[in-house]
């Protein structure tokens, strides 16, 4: 709960999460000794090695890959020879991975940007303005956290079906921004909460309206959450398989986690395909994370320490 | 494909656009009204896009959920609470209820364990090595179930005896000159419901590695050097001054990470579909809705999956409404 205290205290958010670092951060760098290196080596490794053989095979030819073992590339040198790229091209042309790969682009851009949109504006309604009802609303979505999606398949489709919207984009996006409101709202409304009042307080004596505050003052500021909500709600849209199959299921608007699981079921001659799959379904998320892995972690934090 | 890329980038364009418009547009009606009216409707209108949402797609279809998991399988004629006691009454499902529980006994705890023992131990290394080996372990995050189930076969593969192993497992069997195991197959004390899991940790553990990481590291450096003049080792110190003082964050990632368990779907989905008596709750609803069309049951068994979450649900309300009160 340190963390919290420290947040809630501190002038910005920005100037907290640098106090945070110099507080307490290097307790102990450098103390570890052969043991905790040997432990740490071998969990990376038991991590690693598996992606590393499936990367290794995607460039191997059906044959090699189906009689002998990934490792087998650094034992045997006339393997080495036999490297391919003909399984990606392979994987993007001839089974419609390409076309998913759109897909899922079309599916998880919107799917990320509509509801945080939709969650700022609620979460600054919650953090800066006064109506009736608001505690217990509030309540409401901090309750529905934990609701799992599930409660809501058997009734959509048939509301879907009605409304003629299976198999569409629009279909996913609406049960994204559904299933991932609460905690928007709640992780954004819990960053905010930490900003500075007097900043909103002389944006109002200024003459600036609500919508002016939100758009010019409060987003802004609001960045570090936004960007790691973003982050959260990209990858877990990327990476959705349940809600694809049954709102979009397979066919021309199928994403990349449903291409990559009808390659999978190509029994008997699907392997090399499949690694490659995975590895183009891969490429999107493990980029957006490496690159904002910073971002991602703070906002991690933030959000949870507190509930 | 560039005509299909093209009518992507158009739909995101419209969607986007699309959301934008609406709140410019609530703004504008707030704007319309007459001053003290605007103030007052102003925040429902900020907040009415948001609980459209969470109505639409969770509150009304819940309500649907529980009335339909006790009508027949076209949600057409009320049939009492057989969904329920035939799901009980069927062996199968009773399996599947208890290796969901074994999910839910055995994932959520390791991930803590094992979360805080990689957090603990990188700690101690220098910056540079820490940030490695914390991205190593947090990488599987970014990676889909699906892909990870990809991954996973060339661990857990087994080919005929005889023939070459190319999957890692057995291959080290065969080091040791044993037979090859069919790994997946294995249900006897639930082995490939454990393996299976493993896949889960694999992927989870960066994540709870990450919020303890950043709890330890929260820990204010006097209490640690109080308790280290006070003659404590350092396990006293990490179990009895650490722990507690990080309590907090060890509940959220537990609470967080058991609700994903309770909903685990894609690695059994893809990688056994719930053969070998590995079947899960999320797994069943899946079979039994878009394989048997029974939305009977899958409503039932979804019905069961909230009754299980109402525990968390009421400790979450009641931890924020303390969080609130010391704020």
């Amino acid at each position: 709960m340190t963390t919290t205290a420290t947040t809630a205290a501190a002038a910005t958010p920005t100037a907290a999460e640098r106090k945070k670092a110099a507080g307490h951060g290097e307790g102990n760098p450098g103390k570890a000794g052969w043991a905790t290196k040997l432990v740490l080596v071998i969990l990376c490794l038991l991590w690693i090695v598996p992606i590393f053989g499936t990367f290794v095979t995607s460039f191997r030819p059906l044959d090699d890959a189906n009689s002998t073992g990934w490792w087998q590339v650094f034992t045997k040198p006339s393997m080495l020879g036999n490297l391919t790229l003909d399984n990606y091209s392979n994987a993007i042309d001839g089974s419609n991975m390409g076309n998913a790969l759109i897909n899922s682009l079309a599916i998880a851009l919107p799917a990320t940007f509509i509801p945080i949109l939709v969650a700022a504006f609620a979460a600054y309604a919650f953090t800066f303005m006064e109506f009736w009802g608001r505690d217990f609303l509030f309540l409401t979505i901090v309750s529905l956290l934990v609701v799992p999606n599930y409660v809501a398949f058997v009734p959509l489709l048939k509301v879907y079906r009605d409304l003629n919207l299976n198999g569409t984009f629009a279909a996913v996006w609406l049960a994204h921004i559904g299933f991932g409101m609460s905690l928007a709202i709640y992780i954004l409304r819990n960053y905010m909460a930490t900003l500075p009042k007097t900043v909103i307080e002389s944006a109002k004596i200024d003459g600036a309206s609500h919508y002016q505050t939100f758009f010019k003052l409060i987003l802004p500021m609001s960045v570090p959450a936004l960007a790691s909500f973003a982050i959260f709600q990209f990858l877990w849209v990327w990476n959705d398989l349940l809600v694809a199959l049954l709102f979009i299921g397979p066919g021309e608007n199928e994403p990349v986690t449903i291409g990559l699981t009808h390659l999978k079921q190509q029994l008997g001659q699907g392997w090399e395909l499949t690694t490659a799959g995975a590895f183009i379904t891969m490429l999107v998320p493990v980029a957006v994370f490496l690159a904002l892995q910073r971002f991602f972690i703070r906002g991690l934090t933030a959000g949870a320490v507190k509930g | 494909m560039l005509g299909k890329a093209l009518t992507a980038l158009v739909t995101v364009l419209i969607g986007i656009g699309g959301a934008l418009a609406v709140y410019y547009l609530l703004n504008k009606i707030a704007e319309l009204m007459p001053e003290r009216w605007e103030a007052r409707i102003k925040p429902y209108l900020y907040i009415l896009p948001a609980f459209l949402a969470i109505t639409l797609y969770l509150i009304y279809p819940a309500v649907l959920t529980v009335i339909n998991s006790f009508k027949d399988r076209f949600s057409r004629e009320w049939v009492g609470t057989e969904n329920y006691t035939e799901l009980l009454s069927s062996p199968a499902f009773r399996d599947t209820l208890f290796n969901t529980l074994l999910w839910i006994l055995i994932v959520p705890a390791v991930t803590v364990v094992l979360g805080l023992v990689v957090a603990t131990l990188a700690d101690r290394l220098q910056p540079t090595g820490e940030k490695l080996a914390k991205t190593i372990i947090f990488l599987p995050m970014a990676i889909s179930m699906v892909g990870a189930a990809t991954i996973w076969r060339f661990v857990y593969y087994a080919a005929p005896a005889g023939q070459e192993q190319i999957g890692l497992q057995n291959a080290l069997l065969g080091v040791f000159g044993k037979d090859p195991v069919a790994w997946l197959q294995q249900s006897q004390f639930h082995l490939n419901s454990l393996l299976l899991m493993v896949v889960l940790l694999w992927s989870q553990i960066g994540f709870s590695m990450v919020l303890l990481s950043a709890a330890v590291k929260g820990v204010p450096v006097d209490t640690l050097e109080a308790a280290r003049i006070d003659g404590a080792s350092e396990r006293q110190i990490f179990f009895r001054v650490v722990v507690p003082q990080i309590k907090g964050t060890i509940i959220t990632v537990f609470i967080t990470v058991t609700i994903g368990v309770m909903k685990i779907f894609d690695i059994v989905y893809v990688m056994t579909n719930g053969n070998f008596n590995t079947n899960v709750l999320g797994n069943e609803f899946f079979n039994q809705f878009a394989t048997n069309f029974n939305s009977g049951a899958a409503a039932a068994i979804v019905v069961m999956l909230m009754v299980a979450v109402v525990p968390i649900m009421w400790y979450q309300v009641r931890h924020f409404k303390a969080e609130e009160a010391n704020a």
